[in-house]
């Protein structure tokens, strides 16, 4: 029989060690933490605000633990019902310039955490928490930006000295302009040559108009910019709401995936996401502006006749740096505003010359509505249609010019004042979104579906380890022993990978068991054989494990170009269980080969003269 | 475990049961289509879990009192979980809704929301769509690596049964009108790549003993084959099961289909490396002249145990 050699089993054993040690971490069960940090990302959390805590915390007298992490302070509680009375306490206690949220705080020793091991992250299926796919309408992105061109285009016509007689954005997103005689449009029409870059040229023209249609390239940026500001104040927002280990992340062109582990009200924070709300100040129109350059809009509290603005924006919610929600000395709600330094200058320039007049604020919101259109077949079929509303919320009189701090009155309610102060922190969306897809765990079913997955992956090992046991006796406890070692392998790699395991996912481990097997079966069937054939022992394994190898190889590449497809292709729950059966695959090649291999040999290996073996 | 059956004899025998068996899958798939699940229909999903046992009907009757006519309310699991779908559904907020209108009306009881989903239309056939496309780009990888490995009749006939199985497991879920969603698909793809591995097996031992043994009957060698590998294919498939039943009875309601498609996908498996890959073989008339040219084997001989 072919000599084992030393390095084999050495390697073997290494592998055995590493997977033992960094499978281990997920054998320490979390503790329900809350974890509190600045809001402002500048300030990062130091003793002071730890002390801070642990005096609210030692008042109540709760048991917890309180740590100073790098940005936050973690206090570790023994139960999911302390870490709710310790999170109601702070954010009673300390309402501004903290977040806090709940956490699951892992309680890996440290000796394994300085060697990198860590446990598996656990999906949202299994831990509870939201899943959001949303979508970025694009189009009105693109719209808005002509709307910006246009308000651009008109000012530098006018000290061009260009006349024209109409101009607008149409609903496919292009500027016209309208002029009276074509000398004029021509020399318009080289202005704009020589100044914008970001429409296609020749423009089209006829005799007395121009059609303004943004390039391809233009267009691609535009999108890309309106999903990668999206992103940012997703991500914004997301902090203000304060969840642990969120993740937003854009999926494919047009999409945005948020995921928030631990949260329960999902409305509260759909609603801080999905919120395109933003302000816009303006001056009110006066009797002498022309009617295309104003509009008029409604109350939002639905009280007085809708009054007329300028279309001029001074400027937008952009601009301000922060806000905070707080009342009046009459105990009304209202938003006490900072704007950044060019805001300031800007509201200066435009308040200064102006003082007398109204400076209105508008509420801006960008809300989606179904409406019902008819395909090709004639069918009806819902669309989602994203549409603005724009409404006054002040319109008070200039006293003096306005320079970097105001405040706003005229809101409804605190919780619309704190609604409004926390988006315009977080910054405004450049596009609106729409929810596509909605995915809600609750934090017992994601606990039933761990507690089900464990049960019945250790039912199913147990199965099968008893029946190869019984069926091949001696080189079934090689094959048992080399797939209980391939789950800590699979359990290892996934989490160096830190990977995430999801219900499919541990479906999938379980199926590896029941498959990993299967080369197992292979070699000892052909070893089998070979005995019947009449060959000693020791010549009927190497021929087994030999002639097995190619067949094995085979099988398993094939099946893990399944998976490898799976994961390319699917999403969620088809993600999940491809990554552990692809890991699953190679890991078990590993084990149900080398593994056992090596066992066998150690107990046969050595024997000389060896006349049966137990198979 | 040694076999001595003639499967061959019974190849016509099978060729009229497959067929009869596919031709009902693809008519039912026609006709009656799948139950597809939310993942493919869009539409609002709410899973809520009741202290003691949930009253259907009055639950029903709150949520068409509120509004909610198309609402289908069954148990799910146990009497205290509750399931209501709205299929087809466009607001993601009716979810959120039904929660609160159902919160409100059963004061004296503490509802625990376990879940809720909600799938845009959009979504829903663009889940379809690249579900499709995973599986038709699964089965032409799989071809050109069999193609590679073997020879093209042999990924012709890994194919054939492959396609066999995905058809008759689509056909079984539409018959019995199990909801097909997300991770059933899955499950579909898994079944690919588990007959592919029965089939392989099968395969390659056909391959060798087209090679070694002395007899030109095709037939013959097949046959031998089979029998050879069979006690391998019950064994496998017997553990297989092992861990699907497993998981079918103690894995949760989440994975109850995916467990119940691959029970279904294994079992069919190993009948089509059997009956359809061999038997497309001999229709194919493949014989010992096929394998003359040399295979690439010792090129792997470094990657022996």
């Amino acid at each position: 029989m072919k000599r084992y050699g030393l390095w084999k089993y050495l390697l073997i054993l290494l592998v055995l060690c590493f997977g033992v040690i960094y499978s281990l971490p997920n054998l320490y069960a979390p503790d329900p933490a809350v974890q509190i940090s600045y809001t402002s990302s500048s300030q990062t959390a130091d003793t002071f605000l730890a002390d801070k805590v642990k005096e609210l915390i030692e008042k109540q007298n709760l048991e917890a633990k309180i740590e100073l992490e790098k940005d936050y302070v973690l206090v570790r509680t023994n139960s999911y019902q302390n870490q709710l009375i310790i999170k109601d306490i702070l954010s009673t206690a300390m309402i501004n310039d903290v977040v806090i949220a709940l956490n699951l705080a892992p309680t890996t020793p440290k000796w394994l955490m300085d060697i990198g091991a860590n446990p598996m992250k656990l999906g949202l299926d299994l831990r509870g928490g939201v899943h959001f796919l949303m979508q970025v309408d694009t189009e009105t992105a693109i719209k808005n930006r002509q709307d910006g061109t246009l308000q651009d285009l008109r000012r530098r016509f006018r000290e061009e000295k260009i006349r024209y007689s109409q101009a607008g954005v149409e609903s496919d997103a292009s500027i016209y302009l309208k002029f009276n005689n074509p000398d004029v449009l021509q020399k318009a029409e080289e202005f704009i040559s020589d100044n914008y870059s970001q429409f296609n040229f020749p423009l089209i023209s006829d005799a007395m108009s121009l059609r303004l249609v943004l390039s391809d390239v233009e267009i691609e940026q535009i999108e890309s910019d309106a999903i990668d500001q999206n992103l940012t104040t997703l991500r914004n927002r997301v902090n203000e709401l304060g969840v642990s280990e969120p993740i937003v992340q854009r999926q494919g062109k047009k999409r945005i995936v948020v995921q928030l582990p631990g949260i329960q009200d999902t409305a509260e924070a759909k609603n801080i996401l999905g919120k395109t709300a933003t302000l816009e100040f303006h001056l009110e129109a006066q009797m002498d502006t022309p009617r295309s350059r104003k509009t008029s809009y409604p109350y939002r509290n639905g009280m007085g006749a809708p009054a007329f603005l300028q279309d001029a924006i001074i400027l937008g919610g952009d601009q301000v740096a922060t806000a905070q929600a707080s009342f009046d000395e009459n105990g009304l709600p209202q938003v006490n505003i900072t704007l950044d330094g060019e805001g300031g200058s800007k509201m200066h320039r435009a308040t200064r010359g102006n003082i007398g007049k109204r400076l209105g604020v508008l509420f801006v919101e960008q809300k989606t509505r179904t409406v019902y259109e008819r395909d090709v077949e004639g069918k009806q079929i819902p669309v989602q249609e994203s549409y603005e509303v724009k409404e006054i919320i002040s319109l008070a009189t200039i006293r003096a010019a306005l320079g970097t701090t105001f405040r706003i009155t005229g809101l409804d309610s605190p919780s619309e004042s704190s609604e409004l102060a926390l988006l315009l922190r977080a910054g405004a969306l450049a596009a609106p979104m729409t929810f596509v897809e909605e995915r809600t765990v609750g934090p017992s079913l994601g606990a039933d579906n761990i507690q089900a997955g464990i049960f019945s992956m250790i039912l199913g090992l147990l199965l099968v380890l008893v029946f190869i046991l019984f069926y091949y006796r001696v080189f079934g406890i090689a094959a048992s022993l080399a797939l209980t070692f391939n789950i800590v392998l699979l359990v290892a790699v996934m989490s160096i990978l830190s990977a995430t395991l999801t219900l499919p996912g541990i479906a999938g481990i379980v199926l590896t068991v029941g498959m990993a097997v299967d080369a197992n079966v292979l070699i000892f069937s052909r070893i089998r054989e070979e005995l019947n054939k009449g060959r000693e022992p020791l010549e009927a394994i190497d021929a087994g494990y030999n002639r097995a190898f190619l067949t094995i190889w085979d099988a398993n590449v094939t099946t893990l170009i399944v998976a490898v497809i799976l994961l390319s292709y699917g999403t969620g729950p088809v993600k999940g269980f491809a990554i552990t059966l692809s890991i699953g695959i190679i890991t078990s090649m590993f084990t149900a080969i080398m593994g056992t291999r090596a066992f066998v040999n150690l107990i046969y290996g050595s024997r000389k003269n060896l006349e049966r073996i137990s198979i | 475990m040694t076999f001595n059956i003639d499967f061959l004899a019974w190849r016509r025998i099978a060729l009229i049961f497959s067929s009869v068996f596919l031709i009902l899958s693809i008519g039912s798939w026609l006709f009656k289509d799948l139950n597809y699940g939310l993942d493919f229909t869009g539409g609002t999903l709410v899973e809520l879990s009741y202290p003691d046992s949930a009253n259907i009907s009055e639950i029903r009757q709150t949520l068409v009192l509120g509004g909610f006519e198309g609402a289908q309310v069954a148990n799910f699991g146990s009497s205290k979980e509750v399931l209501i779908k709205l299929p087809g559904t466009v607001s993601d907020s009716l979810g959120s809704e039904i929660v609160s209108l159902l919160s409100s009306s059963s004061l004296d009881q503490e509802i625990d929301l376990r879940r809720i989903e909600y799938v845009g239309p959009q979504i829903g056939s663009e889940l379809r769509d690249d579900g499709g496309t995973a599986m038709l780009i699964a089965l032409a990888f799989m071809m050109l690596y069999i193609a590679f490995r073997f020879q093209s009749m042999f990924a012709g006939a890994a194919v054939i049964a492959l396609i066999h199985d995905v058809i008759v497991v689509i056909g079984i879920f539409s018959l019995i009108q199990i909801e097909f969603d997300l991770t059933v698909l899955a499950a579909l793809l898994a079944v690919i790549g588990y007959s592919l591995n029965d089939t392989i097996v099968v395969s390659d031992r056909i391959r060798e003993n087209l090679r070694s043994m002395e007899s030109d009957s095709t037939h013959e060698i097949i046959n031998t084959s089979l029998n050879q590998t069979l006690g391998r294919t019950l064994i496998t498939s017997l553990t297989t099961l092992l861990v699907l039943f497993s998981l079918y009875f103690l894995g949760g309601e989440l994975i109850k289909n995916f467990a119940l498609a691959l029970i279904f996908g294994v079992i069919v498996g190993t009948y089509s490396s059997i009956y359809i890959a061999a038997n497309a073989l001999i229709m194919m008339g493949l014989n010992k002249d096929h394998l003359k040219v040399e295979e690439p084997e010792n090129a792997d001989e470094n990657l022996l145990p």
